[in-house]
Order: C-alpha cells, then sequence, then structure tokens
C-alpha cells in the first residue's frame, strides 16, 4: 500500500449498470469507470441471477475490453493473396456493406440458400434467426448445432422443457441433488450460488462423472462413470426404482401419459400408439387429449386425466373390440426389465450395489420427505389442489450426456427417471423457466419442403423448428434435405438446433449442394468449434478447378483475431459487450427464474474502439437495404433508425404487442410481457438494472406443465398458443411416428429411404433404451481402449479468453489427465510427451496424472490449445507450443455403414460412405464419443504439441507491438 | 531457496573481511602481549584498507538484492526486531571501527587507542557474524538454517578466509606471522569442517515439520498437487526454488567440501613453508571460491515449506 | 482483545472457479495497493502478481479421490513472522484491526520478509520492486463513500459460493467465529506458532442411511398397479371342470 496515493486515485469513479458477456451466463455488472477506463467491474447485488457475485472471467473484462488481439477495422482480404493466407487490407464500412448488399442482394434473388448464417455463442439468436429468416435462407443455426442439442431435444421431446437454459433443479427445497456430467453449464454464478446455499442447508450432493473437478470435487459423492454410458446407469436406477416401488405413483398416473393404453395388435395399422378416443372432438389436433386410461375403479376404458379415474399403471388389457393394450408404463417396466443394476455394472464400471444404493436413497428421498406447500393451484382438468408438493430430489445434467451420439435415448432415460420420481416442475425437483414449459413437440416448424425456399421472400417457416411427425422434415420429393447442414433430414430427423459442426464439410463437398457466401459471427468454427479441424481449415481454403474457392465468399464477423479470421474474405469488427446495446430475449434463451420470466439488456457503457461497430448494427442496416418485408415501411423506406430503435419498435407482427423484450411495454411502459412499443423502453432497463423480472404469483409457479392458472396468464402473455396441459412422454407418441415410417405404416405420408430405415426404427423408439454411441460402435475397442473428453474450465469461455492476459495466466496450456494406472502401464510419466491417437488423427501433448479421473477416460480443458499467433500472441506463447486441441482426434462424419458393419444402422446408400458423427436422432455433435490410445512420444521429439499449424501476424488496426509488461492502472494518464 | 548471488556475495566478501580484521587486531594483541614482534604500522593500515575494500564489496552486492536500493537507509529502522536491521547497522559501525583502527595505525596511535579501537572492532565483528548469521538462522521454519550452527559456521567461515586472507597478507608485509597466522588459519578452518559436517548430517536427518498435510490441512497420507493456480511462474516459484537437479547439488557439495577444505589447507602448508604470498593468495582464491558454492549449497539445501504450495501446473 | 479482521475460507463449498484471483487482482491494480505488474502478458510463460491464488489437490487414490480447490491469500498471522524481521518497517501490522500490510513507500525490495512467511503469501512486484501481498481490500472495508454492503473485500463480494467469510476472529459472536467454531475450522502449519487469522473449513460429508424396511412399505404403489395381469373372467378356471 503508498501511504501517498497516486494521483489517479482521486480521480472520482463513475458507476454504469449492465449485463456480463464473459460468457452466457449474462450477469448483471456494475463498471466502474475511472477516467473513461474500466476501474472495477463488480457483480450486481440488485441482479436476480447472480445476486452481486461475479466469476473469475467477469472480473477479468478489463483485459478484454484492452486486449491488444482486438480488430478494430473492417478487412477485405488482400487482392493477389490467397484465402488463409491472413493477408488483409483495410476498408471502410461503407465499402464493406456496399460489398455485402451487392452480393446477398444477388443470392436473395437467385437462389436465398446459397447464402449461410451460422453463429456461436451468439445471445441474439432471435435477430440473427430473424435475419435469416427474412433473407430466405434455410440455412441458419446457432451454438446448439454444436453444443447440447441432445439436451434440449431429449427433455423438451419428453417433458417440454429442459435443464440448460430451460430450466433447473430447484436446489432451494432439494434434499438430494444429483448432477450428472456437468462442468461448468451456462447458469454458472447461479448454479454456485445455488449447490452451496444447498450443501450449507445439509442436501445431500452427488455428481456422476468421469472426472472430479469443478463441482464434482465438492460432491458428497462422486460416481466415476465410463463415458457415454449414462443411459445403461439410468435405466438401471429406473428398474430398481420401478422393481422396488419407489416410483411415485400418483403424479405418473395424473400427469404423464404412463397409464395411457397402447395399441399391441402388431396387425394395426396404430401399432405402438396411444390408443385415440375418436368419438373425442380435439380441439387442437397438434396435441390430441382423447387417450386412454384403464381405470382402475370401474375396471373399464375410461377417457385419460378423468377426474373421476384411476388408471392402472401396469397389466394387460383388451379393448371391446379386442385390441390387445398395455399402460404405457407396463412397456416401461418390460423395457427396463432387463437393465438390472448388475447389467449396468459391467458398461458403467459402477458397482451393481451402488446403483441400487442410488435408486433406494432417490426413491426414498423423493417418497419420504415431502414438501408440501400451502398454495393453492387449479390442474388442467380442473381439479382444485389446496396445496402444491413435491419430492426433493433433483438433478442436473448436461453435456456429459448430451455430447454422445447415444445421447438424445440417454436424457429421455434421464427424463423419465425424474418423472418416475415425480420431480417435474414441483418444489425440490425440476422446475422450468419461461417461455418453458412448451408443447411437445413445440409449435414452431421450419418449412416442410424446398417450395419454402423463394428468391426475394423471407423463408417460410422458421429455420429452426420441432418436427412432430415425418411429415415435418424439411426435405425434397427425393427425400433430400433442404438444409445444408441436412437437419430436419431423415438423417438427423429432430435436429432443432441445426449441425453446425457439418456445415463447412458439407458446403466443401456441395453435399447437399454448394453456397455461395458462408456468414459467421461469433464462432471459432477454423478451431474449436470443428472437429477434423486439420481438413476443416483444408476445406476453407479449397479451391475447384476453375480456381474458384469451394466456399466462395465468406464473411466472418468476430471482436478478436480469432483462428477463423485467417479464413475470411471479409472482416467486420464487432464491439465488446461494453461498448454495445444488447438484448437477451424471451423470443431467444432468455434468464428466466424458476418464479418467472426474465429478460435483460446491455446498455454500452464504453464508447466502441476504432471502428468497431455492433454486429446488430450491422444486420439492421443490410435488413434495410435489402428491403426485408419486416425491415421496410409499406413505401419500401427503411423502418428501423438502428438496433436500440428495433428494439424498441419491433413487434413479430403489426400490432402484435410482442417483441424482443417483454419489460416496460406499453406507451408508458405500464405493461409487461405484451404491449405497445414503448419509446423510453431502454432507458427504464437501464434504470432498472438492465434486467425486467417478472414474478409469477405462487400458484403459476409450480406444476406448470398442467397448471390450468398458469397456462391461461401464459396465453393472454402470449407465451403460448394455446392453454393446453403439458403431459409429459414417458412413452414418445413422436418418436413412435417416425419409427412407424420406417416401418412402412402409420399416418405419415412420408417414409424413410431403404438405407437409413434400420436407423430409424432402431434409434426412434419411444421408450429409452440403451446402446453403445456410434463411434464406439465402429472403433476396435482393443486399439483404442480409452474414452477421451474436455472439460470446460471455470476460468475461461471457449477459445475467446486467451488474449486474456489475466485468465491465461491460470490456463496458458493444457495437459491430457490420465489416471497414472493407465498411464503406468504404458510407460509414461507424469509430465511425459505422448502421442493420443484416435481412428482420425493423432496429437501429441503431455500427460498430467490424476487420481480423479476414471481409468478408461483421458481428459483435457477444452479449447486451451491455440494456433500460433491467433489472438495476437507471440511466437512461442504456451497456448500454441505446449497447449493442444482435442478436436484434431475427432472426425465431423463416421464411416456408414461402420466398418465393423454391425450398429449405424442400414447399408450405405449408393455412393454415401459417410453420416455425420451425431446422434442419429438429433444430429447432436458427438464431441465426447471418440475413443484413443496414449504412447509415449520418443525421446528424440519435439517437446512441441503436434499438429501445429502456420503462424498468424497481426491485422491492420491490431497492436503489431506487443506489451512486454503491463502495469494496468485505471485512469493513469498515458 | 534460490540461491541469491547478491547475498551470497555479501556474506562472503564481508565475512573475509571481518576475518581479516581479526587477524589484524589479534597480531596487534599477540605482538603487546610479546608473542612475536609488532608488524609495521602499513601492514595493520593497508591490511584494514584491505578488509574494508571486502567489506564494501560485501555492502555493494547487497544493493543488488535489493528493490529499490535508493531507500537503503531505511533499513536500520527496526534494530530492535530484525537481524537484517542490525546487519545494516552492524555492518557500517564495524567498517567505521576498522577504518578508525587502520587510521590510528597509519597515524602511529597509542597503543592503548588502537587496542581499544580493536577491541571495539573485534566486538563489532562478532556482533557483525552473529547478525548475518541470525539473518538465516532466526528463520526457524527453514529448518536447515534454524539452528546455532548457521551462526558458528557462517563465523567460522569468515574467520578461516579472513585468516588465511590475513596469512597471505603476513607473508607480504609481516613474514614473521605466516607460522602463527597459517596454524589460526588450519585451525579456524578445520573448526569450520567439524561445525560444517556436523550441519550437513543434520540437515540430511532434518523431517520437515511442514508436510503436504499441515500445509492445507488435510490429514491423508497421500495428497498430491495438481494446480499451484498459475502456469507461467511466480514469484514464488522463482524465489524459492533452486531448479536445479540433486546430481548438481550433490556436485556443488562435494565442490565446496574440497574447495573449502583440502585444497586450501594444501596450499597453505606449502604457501606458509615457501613463505610464499602467491601460494597464500591462490589458497585464499580458492577457499574463497569454493565459499561460494558453500553459500549456494546453502541456499539451495534450505527446504522452504511455500514450495509445498507451489509443486505442479496443470 | 482487539479486532482481528480475517478471511475464512470454507473448502467445503469452494469449487475452484477463480473468481477470488481475478476480482482481487482487479480490484487491486487500480487501487491503493496497485499496480499489480503483468510480466509476458501476450507471451511465452504469462506471469504476473496476484494476492491470491487458487490451487488444487488431489487426496487419495481413485476410486476414493477427494478434489480438493485450495485458495490462499496472506492469512494475517496474529504472530507474524514477516513483520518482526522487516528492516525497514514497511511490513506491518495494524494494531487497530490486525491487518498484516506492507508500507510501499518504505518497502526497499529485500525479500526478507517473503523468507520469512512460510505460506509463501507474498510476492514481490517485479515491476514495482516492493513486496505486495493481500490488504484485506483495506482501501474498501472502510471506504465510507461506498455503500456499506460493499464494504468487503473484493473476493469476498465475488465468491459465488459464498466460500470466503470475512469478519472479526477476535470476535466470539460474528459470523467467521462461529464459522470457525461450529464447522471446525482449521489454521494453515500451526506448527510454527504464527497463528494465522484466516481459518479454513474442511470438507464435510452428507450421506443417507438407509433402512431395509423403507423399501418394503404398505403404500407400495406395485400393490395398487397390481404387478400382475388380471386373468380374463371367461378363460377357463377350477370353477368350469369340477364339483365338490
Ligand atoms: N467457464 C466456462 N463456462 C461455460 C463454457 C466455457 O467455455 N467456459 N461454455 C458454455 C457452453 S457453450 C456450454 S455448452 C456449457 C457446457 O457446460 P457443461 O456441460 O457443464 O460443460 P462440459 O465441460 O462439456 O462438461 C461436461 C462434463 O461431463 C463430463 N462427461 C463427459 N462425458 C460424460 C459421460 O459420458 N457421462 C457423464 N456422466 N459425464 C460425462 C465431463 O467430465 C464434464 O465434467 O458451459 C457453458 N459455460
Ligand atoms: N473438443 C470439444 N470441442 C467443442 C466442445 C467441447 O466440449 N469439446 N464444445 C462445443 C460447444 S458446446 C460449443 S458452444 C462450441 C463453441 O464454439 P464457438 O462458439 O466457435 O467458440 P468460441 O471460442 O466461443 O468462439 C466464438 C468466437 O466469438 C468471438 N467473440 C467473443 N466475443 C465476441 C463479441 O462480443 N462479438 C463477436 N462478434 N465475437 C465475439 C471469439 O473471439 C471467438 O472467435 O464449441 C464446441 N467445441
Ligand atoms: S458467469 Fe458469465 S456472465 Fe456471469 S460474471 Fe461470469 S462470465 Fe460474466
Ligand atoms: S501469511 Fe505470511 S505474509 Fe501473511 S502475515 Fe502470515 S507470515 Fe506474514
Ligand atoms: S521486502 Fe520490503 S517489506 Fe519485505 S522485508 Fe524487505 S523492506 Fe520489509
Ligand atoms: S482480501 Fe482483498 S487483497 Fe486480499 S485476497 Fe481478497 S481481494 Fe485480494
Ligand atoms: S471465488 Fe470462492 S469458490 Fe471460487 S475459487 Fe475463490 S473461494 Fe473458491
Ligand atoms: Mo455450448
Amino acid at each position: 500500500m503508498t501511504q501517498t496515493a497516486p494521483a489517479e486515485l482521486s480521480v472520482p469513479v463513475e458507476v454504469k449498470h449492465t449485463t456480463c458477456y464473459m460468457c452466457a451466463c449474462r450477469c448483471g455488472i456494475r463498471v466502474h469507470l475511472r477516467g473513461g477506463q474500466v476501474r472495477y467491474i463488480d457483480g450486481n447485488p440488485e441482479h436476480p441471477l447472480n445476486q452481486g457475485v461475479i466469476c473469475a472471467k467477469g472480473s477479468s473484462g478489463i483485459m478484454k475490453q484492452y486486449s491488444p488481439a482486438r480488430l478494430t477495422k473492417p478487412l477485405a482480404r488482400k487482392p493477389g493473396s490467397a484465402r488463409g493466407d491472413n493477408q488483409f487490407v483495410e476498408i471502410s464500412w461503407d465499402e464493406s456493406l456496399r460489398i455485402l448488399h451487392e452480393r446477398l442482394a444477388r443470392i436473395r434473388s437467385s437462389d436465398p440458400k446459397k447464402f449461410a448464417l451460422f453463429t456461436g455463442r451468439d445471445q441474439m439468436q432471435a435477430l440473427t434467426g430473424l435475419f435469416a429468416r427474412q433473407f430466405g435462407t434455410p440455412n441458419y443455426a446457432a451454438h446448439g448445432g454444436f453444443c447440447s442439442v441432445n439436451m434440449a431435444a431429449g427433455m423438451i421431446y419428453t417433458i417440454g422443457g429442459s435443464f440448460w437454459e430451460f430450466g433447473g433443479p430447484d436446489l432451494e427445497r432439494s434434499k438430494l441433488f444429483v448432477m450428472i456430467g456437468t462442468a461448468e453449464d451456462h447458469h454458472s454464478n447461479p448454479l454456485k450460488i445455488a449447490i452451496s446455499k444447498f450443501k450449507r442447508s445439509g442436501g445431500r450432493f452427488i455428481s456422476i462423472n468421469p472426472v472430479r473437478t469443478g463441482y464434482s470435487a465438492i460432491a458428497d459423492e462422486w460416481v466415476p462413470i465410463k463415458p457415454g454410458t449414462d443411459g445403461a446407469l439410468l435405466l438401471a436406477l429406473t428398474h430398481e426404482i420401478i422393481h422396488t416401488g419407489l416410483y411415485d405413483r400418483e403424479f405418473l398416473a395424473r400427469y404423464t401419459n404412463a397409464g395411457y393404453l397402447i395399441n399391441l395388435d402388431p396387425k394395426s395399422d396404430a401399432y405402438g400408439m396411444p390408443v385415440h378416443d375418436a368419438s373425442r372432438h380435439e380441439e387442437i389436433p397438434e396435441y390430441p387429449r382423447n387417450m386412454l386410461w384403464w381405470n382402475r375403479l370401474t375396471e373399464q376404458p375410461a377417457p385419460c386425466h378423468a377426474p373421476e379415474a384411476d388408471p392402472y399403471l401396469l397389466g394387460q388389457f383388451r379393448l371391446a373390440d379386442d385390441t390387445p393394450v398395455k399402460p404405457a408404463f407396463q412397456l416401461l417396466m418390460e423395457r427396463v426389465k432387463d437393465y438390472t443394476p448388475e447389467w449396468a455394472e459391467g458398461i458403467t464400471g459402477i458397482p451393481a450395489a451402488t446403483i441400487r444404493r442410488l435408486a433406494h436413497e432417490m426413491g426414498v428421498t423423493a417418497r419420504d420427505q415431502k414438501i408440501e406447500l400451502p398454495i393453492a393451484w387449479t390442474d388442467s382438468w380442473g381439479t382444485e389442489h389446496d396445496s402444491v408438493t413435491g419430492n426433493p430430489v433433483s438433478f442436473h445434467a448436461m453435456r456429459g450426456l448430451a455430447a454422445h451420439s447415444n445421447g438424445f435415448q440417454t436424457i429421455r432415460a434421464l427424463a423419465i427417471l425424474m418423472s418416475i420420481l415425480g420431480t417435474i416442475d414441483r418444489p425440490g425437483g425440476f422446475r422450468h423457466k419461461a417461455p418453458f414449459p412448451r408443447g411437445i413437440p413445440p409449435m414452431a416448424k421450419t418449412p416442410k419442403g424446398p417450395e419454402g425456399v423463394r428468391p426475394d421472400t423471407p423463408l417460410a417457416g422458421l429455420a429452426l423448428g420441432w418436427p412432430g411427425t415425418p411429415d415435418d422434415l424439411f426435405i425434397d420429393a427425393d427425400n433430400q434435405p433442404v438444409r445444408i447442414d441436412k437437419a430436419f433430414s431423415w438423417e438427423y430427423p429432430l435436429s432443432v438446433h441445426g449441425l453446425m459442426h457439418n456445415v463447412i464439410t458439407n458446403a466443401w463437398r456441395g453435399d447437399p449442394y454448394r453456397i455461395d457466401t458462408l456468414m459467421i459471427f461469433m464462432a471459432n468454427m477454423a478451431w474449436n468449434s470443428s472437429m477434423n479441424t486439420m481438413e476443416v481449415r483444408r476445406m476453407l481454403n479449397d479451391r475447384d478447378s476453375d480456381g474458384e474457392y469451394k466456399i466462395p465468399f465468406i464473411v466472418v464477423c468476430d471482436a478478436f483475431q480469432s483462428e477463423m479470421t485467417a479464413f475470411a474474405d471479409l472482416i467486420l469488427p464487432d464491439t465488446t459487450y461494453l461498448e454495445r446495446h444488447d438484448v437477451m430475449s424471451m423470443l431467444d434463451r432468455p434468464i428466466s427464474e424458476f418464479e418467472g420470466p426474465v429478460d435483460a439488456v446491455r446498455v454500452p457503457v464504453l464508447p466502441p474502439t476504432g471502428q468497431c461497430k455492433p454486429f446488430q448494427e450491422v444486420l439492421i442496416e443490410l435488413a434495410g437495404r435489402l428491403k426485408f418485408p419486416a425491415f421496410v415501411n409499406a413505401d419500401g423506406s427503411r423502418k428501423y433508425r438502428d438496433y436500440p430503435d428495433f428494439i424498441t419498435n419491433y413487434e413479430t407482427e403489426p400490432g402484435s404487442g410482442i417483441g424482443f423484450l417483454a419489460g416496460w411495454r406499453g406507451k408508458g411502459g405500464e405493461k409487461f410481457m405484451q404491449g405497445e412499443p414503448n419509446p423510453r423502453q431502454w432507458e427504464m432497463y437501464a434504470k432498472n438494472n438492465c434486467v425486467f423480472q417478472f414474478k409469477l404469483p405462487p400458484s403459476y409457479q409450480y406444476m406448470r406443465n398442467w397448471n390450468r392458472g398458469y397456462h391461461e396468464w401464459a396465453q393472454r402473455a402470449r407465451l403460448r398458443r394455446h392453454a393446453d396441459p403439458i403431459v409429459i412422454q414417458i412413452y414418445s407418441e413422436v418418436l413412435q411416428k417416425f419409427r412407424m415410417a420406417a416401418q412402412g405404416r402409420g399416418p405419415a405420408k412420408r417414409r424413410p429411404p431403404a438405407h437409413l430405415a434400420q436407423r430409424i426404427e432402431t434409434y426412434f423408439d419411444p421408450l429409452p433404451f440403451y446402446c453403445e454411441p456410434l463411434e464406439a460402435q465402429a472403433t476396435d475397442a482393443h486399439k483404442y481402449p480409452l474414452n477421451a473428453i474436455t472439460q470446460r474450465p471455470m476460468a475461461m469461455y471457449h477459445s475467446w479468453d486467451s488474449q486474456n492476459a489475466w485468465l491465461r495466466q491460470i490456463h496458458a496450456h493444457n495437459y491430457l489427465f490420465v489416471n497414472p494406472i493407465v498411464a503406468r502401464s504404458q510407460g509414461i510419466a507424469d509430465d511425459d510427451w505422448i502421442w493420443v491417437e484416435s481412428m482420425w488423427g493423432k496429437v501429441r501433448c503431455m500427460a498430467r496424472y490424476s487420481e480423479a479421473v476414471e481409468p478408461g477416460t483421458v481428459w483435457t480443458w477444452n479449447a486451451i490449445g491455440k494456433a500460433p499467433g491467433a489472438w495476437n500472441l507471440a511466437p512461442g506463447a504456451n497456448e500454441a507450443e505446449l497447449g493442444f486441441l482435442l478436436n484434431h482426434l475427432i472426425s465431423e462424419e463416421l464411416p456408414h455403414p461402420s466398418p465393423s458393419g454391425k450398429g449405424l444402422g442400414g447399408a450405405g446408400a449408393p455412393g454415401d460412405e459417410r453420416i455425420s458423427n451425431s446422434d442419429p436422432v438429433t444430429g447432436q455433435a458427438g464431441w465426447y464419443d471418440v475413443r484413443v490410445r496414449i504412447y509415449k512420444a520418443g525421446a528424440h521429439e519435439a517437446q512441441q504439441s503436434s499438429p501445429q499449424v502456420a503462424a498468424v501476424s497481426a491485422l491492420p488496426g491490431m497492436q503489431s507491438v506487443r506489451k512486454t509488461w503491463l502495469a494496468f492502472v485505471a485512469g493513469k494518464k498515458k | 531457496m534460490r540461491p541469491a548471488f547478491s547475498v551470497i556475495f555479501l556474506t562472503t566478501l564481508i565475512g573475509a573481511g571481518q576475518g581479516l580484521f581479526i587477524a589484524l587486531y589479534m597480531a596487534e594483541l599477540g605482538a603487546l602481549l610479546g608473542l612475536w614482534t609488532m608488524p609495521p604500522g602499513l601492514y595493520f593500515a593497508l591490511g584494514c584498507v584491505l578488509s574494508l575494500a571486502f567489506l564494501a564489496a560485501g555492502l555493494l552486492a547487497s544493493f543488488f538484492h535489493l528493490g529499490r536500493p535508493e531507500r537503503a537507509w531505511r533499513s536500520a529502522a527496526m534494530w530492535r526486531t530484525s537481524w537484517l536491521s542490525r546487519e545494516v547497522i552492524a555492518l557500517p559501525a564495524f567498517m567505521a571501527a576498522v577504518a578508525a583502527f587502520g587510521l590510528a595505525h597509519y597515524l602511529r596511535g597509542a597503543a592503548s587507542l588502537t587496542l581499544a579501537l580493536g577491541a571495539a572492532g573485534l566486538t563489532l565483528a562478532l556482533l557483525l557474524f552473529i547478525c548475518t548469521g541470525m539473518i538465516y538462522a532466526c528463520i526457524q521454519f527453514l529448518q536447515e538454517w534454524h539452528t546455532p550452527l548457521t551462526v558458528i559456521n557462517y563465523t567460522l567461515f569468515g574467520c578461516a578466509s579472513g585468516f588465511l586472507l590475513g596469512t597471505a597478507w603476513a607473508a607480504a608485509q609481516a613474514p614473521a606471522l605466516i607460522g602463527v597466522s597459517a596454524l589460526w588459519t588450519a585451525g579456524f578452518t578445520l573448526c569450520a569442517l567439524l561445525t560444517r559436517l556436523a550441519s550437513l548430517a543434520r540437515n540430511a536427518r532434518i523431517r520437515p515439520k511442514s508436510t503436504i498435510q499441515t500445509a492445507i490441512g488435510v490429514k491423508h497420507p497421500r495428497i498430491a498437487q495438481k494446480s499451484e493456480g498459475f502456469m507461467g511462474g511466480s514469484f514464488n516459484t522463482r524465489e524459492f526454488f533452486h531448479a536445479r537437479s540433486f546430481a548438481w547439488l550433490r556436485g556443488v557439495k562435494w565442490t565446496f567440501l574440497l574447495l573449502v577444505f583440502p585444497l586450501p589447507l594444501a596450499l597453505l602448508a606449502a604457501g606458509a613453508a615457501y613463505a610464499s604470498w602467491p601460494l597464500l593468495a591462490a589458497a585464499f582464491a580458492l577457499q574463497y571460491l569454493g565459499l561460494l558454492a558453500e553459500r549456494w549449497y546453502f541456499f539451495a539445501q534450505a527446504r522452504h515449506p511455500q514450495n509445498l504450495y507451489y509443486q505442479a501446473i496443470s | 482483545m482487539s479486532k482481528q479482521l480475517a478471511l475464512v475460507i470454507d473448502l467445503n463449498v469452494c469449487v475452484g472457479c477463480h473468481a477470488c484471483v481475478t476480482s482481487c487482482k482487479e480490484w487491486n491494480t487500480s487501487g491503493a495497493a496497485g499496480y499489480m505488474s503483468d510480466d509476458n502478458p501476450y507471451a511465452r510463460d504469462p506471469t504476473g502478481t496476484f494476492f491470491n491464488r487458487v490451487q488444487t489437490f488431489e487426496v487419495g487414490e481413485y476410486p476414493n479421490t477427494q478434489t480438493v480447490h485450495f485458495p490462499k491469500s496472506c492469512l494475517h498471522c496474529e504472530d507474524p513472522p514477516c513483520v518482526p524481521v522487516c528492516p525497514t518497517g514497511a511490513s506491518y501490522k495494524r494494531a487497530e484491526d490486525g491487518i498484516v500490510l506492507v508500507d510501499y513507500d518504505k518497502c526497499i525490495g529485500c525479500k526478507y520478509c517473503s523468507w520469512a512467511c512460510p505460506y509463501g503469501a507474498r510476492e514481490v512486484d517485479e515491476h514495482q520492486k516492493v513486496m505486495k501481498k493481500c490488504t484485506l481490500c483495506v482501501d474498501r472495508i472502510y471506504d465510507e463513500s461506498l455503500p456499506s454492503a460493499d464494504r468487503k473485500p473484493a473476493c469476498v463480494m465475488a465468491c459465488p459460493t459464498s466460500a470466503r467469510l470475512f469478519g472479526d476472529v477476535h470476535d466470539a459472536e460474528s459470523a467467521v467465529s462461529r464459522a470457525i467454531r461450529d464447522s471446525g475450522g482449521y489454521a494453515l502449519m500451526p506448527e510454527w506458532g504464527t497463528h494465522p487469522a484466516n481459518h479454513y473449513l474442511p470438507r464435510r460429508k452428507t450421506e443417507i442411511t438407509l433402512h431395509r424396511d423403507e423399501l418394503e412399505r404398505v403404500d407400495n404403489p406395485l400393490k395398487i398397479d397390481g404387478k400382475l395381469p388380471k386373468p380374463d373372467l371367461r378363460a377357463p378356471s377350477l370353477d368350469d371342470s369340477t364339483s365338490w
């Protein structure tokens, strides 16, 4: 401490509120400015999400803001230079926009799908999605496409909501918390706050994870599991819970389709479908409610959910027309019959006794520690309840389940386990966050065929949607995909977030077609979000025989010099989160809490650096120039001045009263959720910590799948069109429809092509089942005995923090963590250089012994390894020299059919020998499926990670001389 | 600990300077007691200059250890608690005494004066030895240092090297003293050998009181650090580790054992026998090199408990 | 007894997120304890001054492994060995609240105090050339211009799991004293008699004990659902073929 304070300390500090964006969690922050520079960023105590706390990244925002890796000028690839050479010249924004306008207008009026817009950890999907839709291209997806679509789809198709940003565990009231395959997740600070409170109040915390770090470290019990085998564990838990009668019968009967009778007449065209009572009128054909129960009280079939009836959950019955039927739960019980703990032990590596004990702990806690809250509510069938009850067992799961190609069914199994424990949207269990729950499936749909894509016309539907039957697929008459990533095709029918990891490969190969312009926003697809990274980099630069690039034009909008920027033809420098307006909208994935909707904004606290321009402004500008219908007035004049103006005035349809922001709507800001545009909306957000929180009355806060009051509110607030109950799909009707199409029956008009029929039939099982991940099925397990996975480090966000002088001191390079038993058996010492080899490639890296990893698993921190020179790091920086990227080992495609001949389903189509390395249901990227072997690197080999790529140098507009040391003091006179 | 060269030079240089002064004073005392004839005044005066040169060089070296040498004057402030502060006071005081003693001799001052000044010098020299030694010995958790042997060794090394220097000086200025001086030198060197061997033996048997268990307060026999919290090093990884192999350490140990003890003793014997100051100077030079190695080893051998916290990156 | 401010760190909830590390750096580099320099910020082996670090230890062998995240800053020892050794008086312990501080204006950068700290809690700033360490955010906790809720150390405010408690360990009724008493708070390296004011709370484990009868209760739903399907009434039975 200095007794005589430096002069700058006496300069007054000004505090501004905004929302953090050092990760997707979106905490409220206070930015303390001194002399126009950021002096301190701390958590906003008034913010519902982070309640004043902040994380390591959030606290390092200063070093992001002043990073020498920032792009500050629009740049064009230098004439005459080859793509990837990293040769750029400055151009003006006028020129950049002119180039874009001209090119996009040409594409739009010829074949809009030749423009592809893919975005990464984007929190403005509402806008980027709208832009794509108005453009008329189906080729749009955001990070969900390489992230955790299994988590979204697996749960939303089952319970109408999900973890991730859609819901979570109610740790405030939970007694037993089981966390599966989660390292950090999006709800970063709130989850930490909740877990610590939970632990302090005596809750029991179990973590199921091959690795024990982070959250798992403070678990009361760590259950190490072999990657990709959670399905087996969850099914065995389900087995044990059903067979000991620890399920919540009442919940299952009332709120799920467990009691629905399933047609088991193999000759029937409705075989495997719930029996529908045709005599009952359906108000909403998409969400039929005319299923049947077998009423225990009358021993007769009865309309489902009839208040005076109680269904059998088990048994077999015959309908009057002699159709054999069984309740769905009976089928589930039969399904899990052979999934015994002993069976699962052999697959998961978890002792059967442990599995039994876990099942009993869950079941007994759920049953015996019931919560009852004195909150009266009315269910969708009109029954009034005096209280809300709950079973205090909660779960949280993320990419440890999602990022496997068997993840969809695993996550279905989890949602079903949570349901049989009776823990959906109840206190102490799983709770939804607005705008969830949604109907199963949600209403949003893509066009159903190529006719939805027409020149100079907005897309006839959404680019991403939720198929309910094969007839909702986005394919042409020849069963060929319309989207470049083949989403919503027979290959990945429920790919509700797209398949980002296949975009470049498909576009390069021209399969299903060539595109013209690829615009990438906030995604580092030449590095950490692509699989098979070296090849993908080659594809980005590859040319046809005529010299034209296979992907003719690439636009990258980024805030930093990433690994991607070198492959751009045009680079658009974005602002940082401290320099722009942003909206975390109900139309995207807001930051809602269990108690009700929450949305948030960012307001600029600093002026843009250099010529940085918010990407939103670029989109609004282009949308105006391209005269998108939603962006021009009737006279063709431009509707929105800029992005803030757009946010204030845009309505989903003229007069709909629904805009990007739900708070302070109406002329004077007196309305919420719905209301006329309010010219002072931004101001009101700014005054209110940049966040709008709506707290539902307690009676609408629980049981929202079947809460009449909530549904009517949600309908009035236009969160949902319908107010019908959202019945949990223990048995999935949607999946069965696809399976039937594959079997050549059922109501759907579309049938899969022969080579995919078996695949569809296998994976679209209406009940959860376990199979190995596709890659494991295709791998020689003796040759590649280990699973290789990555984890999120808490102090780094993907690839984008290596430019951060403080954070990179914490993770400068990465090691492969190996259990010492495995390492020693290979003669590998702690710290040794080793090779990690998969079927697809190999990397050289350093090994680090760890007792906290299941011996069949090796792992590393994600995205720490960097390309030399990227992020404006000096030559020899640890990230490039010693750090490595696991992605080199992972393939975006698998041979089809697999070499082992088993598993992948069906024979290959003529001339088609590959299929995406993805879940066959959702197209989820199988990041965590790769199998590897490890061995010591030769003594003579370079002590440097491998592969290495060519170094890039700083771009124009960036600091070309890096500081050799820093002594940051905000407000110091330069 | 990471050996700090400025400190190594400081301690070895002032040690020799102190020893030399004591040798000079012993020469006077012996002469006064009639054990030998009084060496010429210049022997003392120039001897003091030589001693001062060493002391000054040591002092200079110490400045290189400081981050803010311009504020070095502040370091005398805390003499009540800090051995370092005390050293900082003792060193100039001693230098003043040496200067006064030399000057008195140069000016042919009265015997009582030189005797008194010398006595003061001797006291200050001993105090300085104690202060310097205690700087290390007082840190209780540097168990290798936390022993009276640290002070004793340091004092004996200072005396040995100073007397060796004194012997060479005598060879040049007062040959009558060569024999007795050589005997003293040999005596100090052998004592130093004994006490240093004792400290080596002691250190080899030290069981660190701090363990990874006490460091983090977890009682389990198997604890391993995976991450020290940063990857590019820090002050804590630079200042407290020698970053050398065991083989290197062993090499340094044998080097100093040879350079400090047998080799200089052999040269001493030869130099004394032939009354050859170059031989004796060479003996001193060798021993001084050895002492540098000894101090290096002294640092390197000390295992700082803070290192328990800085063992692995990942 | 006078006040002794300190941090109590709850290893039971610390997830090793490093929020306390960078929030500390962020607050202090532009504060009274600044700057905190960084060398090679964008090159090989970046290294800098931090007052607080979070380390990771593995305890035990697979599968009985504990991963312990271990934050460490100056422990503000009650008997701080780093203070008496300082020759300039730059290192001192405040009588009024027990905070151990370094006065940069006096410090000569001799590093002696760091040798005298068994915990490795001091760092020389390689550019300012003075000794630095955790100040317990003394420039926040008494700053009247801050809202009173904010008069807490930056790391305490940041910590998402509230694993960092701040208060007066001499006040038996303070939250920190209670936490130490109730949760088995302990000091690091007690063998040196430094009496660190900062304490650590150990891991605690919650378990569930299940009794056999809990699995066999009368309200078992299997009894309702009837595990066995009821036979068709019309199917043959003894009634059709025998009479008694
Ligand atoms: N600090 C930080 N926070 C982030 C991010 C970041 O980069 N940094 N990224 C954000 C993004 S985009 C996402 S998608 C989320 C992801 O959040 P998480 O899903 O928490 O992230 P991952 O690191 O992928 O965690 C996967 C976990 O699953 C475990 N695992 C892997 N395979 C299996 C398996 O088969 N079974 C089980 N049971 N466990 C398995 C891994 O060991 C790891 O602990 O995090 C978000 N939050
Ligand atoms: N091996 C392996 N690979 C993985 C994963 C894994 O677990 N293992 N996880 C996958 C997952 S879940 C995801 S979500 C993806 C993430 O993959 P990406 O989204 O591609 O990864 P990021 O590193 O976040 O890259 C985003 C880009 O955004 C830029 N950026 C940062 N802030 C801004 C800004 O304000 N404006 C603009 N315009 N750009 C900005 C960064 O500079 C960076 O170039 O990675 C996937 N890749
Ligand atoms: S969790 Fe994410 S949003 Fe919240 S402070 Fe950290 S980086 Fe910022
Ligand atoms: S932890 Fe170290 S620096 Fe802090 S008071 Fe104790 S001895 Fe001094
Ligand atoms: S480095 Fe500074 S604070 Fe430490 S002992 Fe030296 S003068 Fe005192
Ligand atoms: S109390 Fe302040 S100075 Fe100390 S570690 Fe925490 S933030 Fe850093
Ligand atoms: S901020 Fe809290 S939880 Fe995070 S590392 Fe520090 S003490 Fe642990
Ligand atoms: Mo993600």
